[in-house]
């Protein structure tokens, strides 16, 4: 393990009320690596994700991203600086076809500062994009408005928008729920072609089974705690890890 | 057997939507006329008119852009209760130019045009920082305590006013200024919202979280909007101290704040054309109701009511799809 | 002087924080900003002018159904009007600035505006505090403000309904799943609002008169409160309105009346400036929902 540290969270608290959802909780996502986070609900898995992408701010501690504390980074300056992210609950813009979905993030300031200065011609970009992540163009899935798309589009849609980016960090946040077999196994290879494109990605997911395939390493989070983290065999066998699925997903 | 009804493109919408239209007269006139008609109307009408109805039509024109204006930031998710600020600004800037200064109309109208909208935009530029409604509340506040100011520390003639300003040359001058501003915002900033800027612009009001999730700061887009938007109320403003030829509290008057709400909101909001309609509608419809004194302005508060209760699309939307679609009975299967 | 500026202060402050309360009720729950709000306040003072004067009933009782007629109606608007729109903020806002300038307005065409259009003291007395003057009205006002803020505490945390209405304030999606009715808690919020709105003007009108231009005045006040003291925070209400309240007695005093105005709008920019939620507020910059 001598790969740069890409993220380095130290000892981060947020506290709702009298509820710590994320409790002094520390972690680290070395360059290139794929990290599964699971746990079961209502663990701070998406409270961890808030907080990186800085939509929350912690009650304690603090975030670095390249050896760069971005604890109080505005969130759209974070995006800026290569981390994006997806939404567990999609809420695409319903009444515009899916490609025009994609022309918000194609004009970020960040597009345009790795493009040199250029947009170029969004509309091409979107589609090609949307195409990767498995909208047919042959039959015309991107010129549909989003509020008529299935489920599974709206979650790849979600991918795309967060790809459109071009990330060096990218959070997944539960991807693959409510897509079918079929979509997850398309999904897949994108999230494949990513890796070997030397992104950095976080996965939160319940659907172990895929997340195991592809995952270099899992985290366990339970009542806003890492309670595992290290290979997926290694930590499905902890006692800790299974008293905590057992205990309130059994 | 059950029927429902049934829209359609018009064949000719069809015809006439790419680059085949330029192959006839008649696709091109169904282009044009819907953007030609209301531009010639504008621009030839004053010719006819008597010198009551030209004032009517010049008020015309100030309302629609305050109602454009209005609408500008509404589709941003801002709602206004307050363009009386944006007029007043305009208006008083411009009076003070003329009136302490000496500044010609010439000189006074446009540098009040941006320097009202910028002053506007830092008064509530802290207020951006918020979702909703606090927007709505601070601009109905503001303009309302400015006029207790006024009134109260005598500044800029108190309530007097400041009277004697420079007029514009002639009715007609003033008319097609305020028109020609009129066509070019409207056209102009139809476009600007049809463009990908456009569509950022629209993306905060639907869903500011995907927006800043796209790396752009919605509290900057948010700010151009709103500059944007109070500088064409200013304009507005600052052209009618010109045309009274005085400038004083009423500028500030909640009136200036509803009839343009009223006017999108029945033209139909999000169409900055719907606005233009609604303000061609309501300004005539406010003078020939004269009579009815105080009654109109309980209207417009109904207007407001019903229009974004039930018919939320306004007049607008319904004439648009009338002039594209057609409808037609069709059976359905059971 | 400076003892009497002291209690016409207090006075001022539980007049504006009487004032400025049922708005915060009703947004601090349901997230519906009432701007008819004023209009409810002129609409209440008048349905009791004219049940005292026109239908020659006691004062307590016309008072008592106008309050409960003024309750009704904030319910009504809410079943009839905002229901239709609910959640669409925006929406929320022009129709029920729409329905207040309709019954403002309205009012102003019938033409009631004059000393004769008040309301009766409770009780015309007044003795000396502190070297100034202090009617009983005044007095009462103070008192009336103190039970309201005690009571509505003890409701929001004591009482069944009052328990669900900090739940849906707090999180209206996990409230649902606890089986409350979010709707019946949003009209009852929205109705409870304009019941207060009633109460405040049954103590305040008798100070001054009844008129259509009150009704605005007494939004902006409201308005103005909530925004510094930070929307939906009920101790937010308390602080602003002792803050403003003291501002303008103390600028009225030492500087001048007309300056009172300038202190209040200062107050309202500077707060923006530097905390735009206001001093107690958690309004968000963005989406709260992520």
């Amino acid at each position: 393990m001598s790969l740069p540290t890409t993220l380095r969270v130290e000892n981060i608290s947020k506290i709702f009320g009298r509820v710590a959802a994320v409790d002094h909780l520390s972690c680290e996502v070395r360059r290139g690596e794929l990290v599964g986070i699971i746990g079961p609900n209502g663990s701070g898995k998406t409270t961890l994700v808030n907080l990186i992408s800085g939509f929350v701010k912690p009650t304690s501690g603090r975030i670095l991203y390249n050896g760069q504390d971005i604890t109080y980074t505005a969130p759209h300056k974070i995006v800026c600086m290569g981390i994006s992210r997806t939404f567990q609950m999609v809420r695409p813009f319903y009444h515009l076809p899916a490609y025009k979905n994609m022309i918000i993030p194609l004009y970020s300031p960040r597009v345009r500062q790795l493009a040199g200065g250029r947009y170029g011609d969004r509309n091409a970009v979107a589609l090609d994009l949307l195409e990767e992540v498995g909208f047919e163009r042959d039959a015309n899935v991107a010129y549909k408005p989003a509020g008529t798309l299935p489920q599974g589009y709206l979650k790849r849609l979600e991918l795309a928008k967060a790809i459109a980016l071009s990330p060096e960090l990218l959070i997944l946040d539960e991807l693959f729920s409510g897509m079918s077999l079929a979509e997850v196994a398309s999904v897949v290879p994108v999230i494949e072609k990513l890796r070997l494109a030397g992104k950095t990605i976080i996965m939160i997911e319940h659907r172990l089974k895929e997340l195991f395939r592809i995952a270099d390493r899992i985290m366990v989070l339970n009542y806003g705690q890492k309670i595992a983290d290290g290979a997926s065999t290694e930590v499905m066998e902890s006692d800790e890890v299974k008293k905590a699925y057992l205990g309130s997903e059994g | 057997m059950k029927k429902r009804r049934e829209r359609i493109d018009r064949g000719i919408k069809a015809r006439s939507e790419d680059v085949y239209a330029l192959s006839s007269w008649r696709e091109m006139l169904y282009l044009a006329g819907p953007r030609l008609l209301p531009a010639a109307a504008f621009l030839l009408l004053p010719l006819f008119l008597g010198a009551y109805w030209q004032k009517v039509m010049i008020s015309v024109a100030v309302f629609a852009l305050l109602a454009i204006s209005w609408d500008m930031l509404a589709q941003t998710g801002m709602i206004s209760l307050g363009q009386a600020l944006f007029f007043g600004m305009g208006a008083y800037v411009s009076g003070i130019l003329n009136f302490y200064f000496g500044m010609p109309p010439w000189i006074a109208i446009p540098i009040a045009t941006v320097l009202g909208g910028a002053l506007c935009t830092l008064i509530l530029t802290p207020v951006l920082r918020l979702r909703g409604i606090y927007f709505s509340m601070v601009t109905l506040i503001i303009p309302l305590m400015l006029v207790r100011i006024i009134e109260a520390t005598k500044i800029f003639g108190g309530t007097e006013g400041l009277s004697g300003m420079t007029p514009l040359p002639s009715t007609l001058t003033e008319i097609y200024l305020v028109t020609g501003v009129l066509l070019g915002v409207l056209f102009g900033l139809r476009r600007l919202m049809e463009t990908d800027y456009g569509l950022v612009l629209k993306g905060i009001r639907d869903n500011d979280r995907s927006v800043t999730n796209a790396g752009i700061d919605i509290f900057w887009f948010k700010t151009q909007a709103l500059f944007i938007s109070s500088t064409i109320g200013a304009f507005a403003g600052a052209l009618m101290t010109h045309v009274y030829m005085f400038v004083g509290m009423p500028v500030f008057a909640l009136d200036y704040s509803i009839l343009p709400m009223a006017a999108a909101v029945v033209g139909g909001s999000g169409t900055l054309a719907g606005a233009a309609l609604g303000a061609v509608i309501l300004v005539p419809l406010s003078e020939a109701l004269r009579g009815i004194g105080g009654l109109r302005i309980v209207m417009y508060g109904l207007f407001l009511v019903v229009f974004t209760v039930a018919v939320p699309e306004g007049l607008f939307d319904y004439i648009q799809r009338r002039y594209h679609q057609m409808e037609r009975w069709v059976e359905i299967d059971q | 002087m400076f003892a009497g500026t002291v209690v016409f202060a207090l006075i001022n402050s539980s007049i504006l924080i009487l004032l400025a309360i049922g708005f915060n009720l009703t947004f601090g729950i349901s997230g519906v900003a009432n701007f008819a709000y004023g209009a409810l306040y002129i609409m209440s003072a008048y349905l009791s002018w004219t049940m005292l004067n026109l239908l020659h009933l006691p004062f307590w009782a016309s008072a008592a159904l106008s309050i409960v007629f003024t309750t009704i109606s904030g319910a009504m608007m809410y079943r009839f009007v905002l229901l239709r729109v609910r959640g669409q903020a925006l929406s929320e806002v022009i129709a029920t600035f729409g329905i207040g300038l309709s019954i403002l307005e309205l009012f102003r065409y019938l033409g009631l505006v004059g000393f004769e259009y008040t309301l009766p003291v409770f009780w015309n007395e007044s003795f000396m505090i502190a070297g100034a003057y202090v009617d009983i009205q005044r007095i009462i006002i103070v008192l009336i403000a103190l039970v309201l803020v005690l009571g509505l505490w003890l409701f929001t945390h004591f009482t069944s309904t009052g328990l669900a209405f900090r739940g849906i304030a707090q999180d209206e999606r996990t409230a649902l799943t606890f089986g409350i009715d979010s709707d019946r808690i949003a009209t009852l919020s929205v109705s409870f609002g304009a019941g207060l709105a009633a109460i405040a003007a049954t103590i305040i009108i008798p100070l001054g008169s009844i008129a259509p231009d009150e009704g605005y005045d007494v939004l902006i006040k409201a308005l103005a409160v909530c925004i510094i003291g930070g929307l939906g925070s009920t101790g937010g209400v308390i602080v602003a309105g002792v803050i403003i309240g003291f501002a303008e007695r103390f600028t009225d005093s030492y500087i001048g009346s007309h300056w009172t105005m300038i202190v209040s709008l200062a107050a309202i920019l500077l707060v923006l400036a530097i905390k735009p939620s206001g001093l107690f507020g958690q309004q968000k910059e963005l989406e709260e929902r992520i």
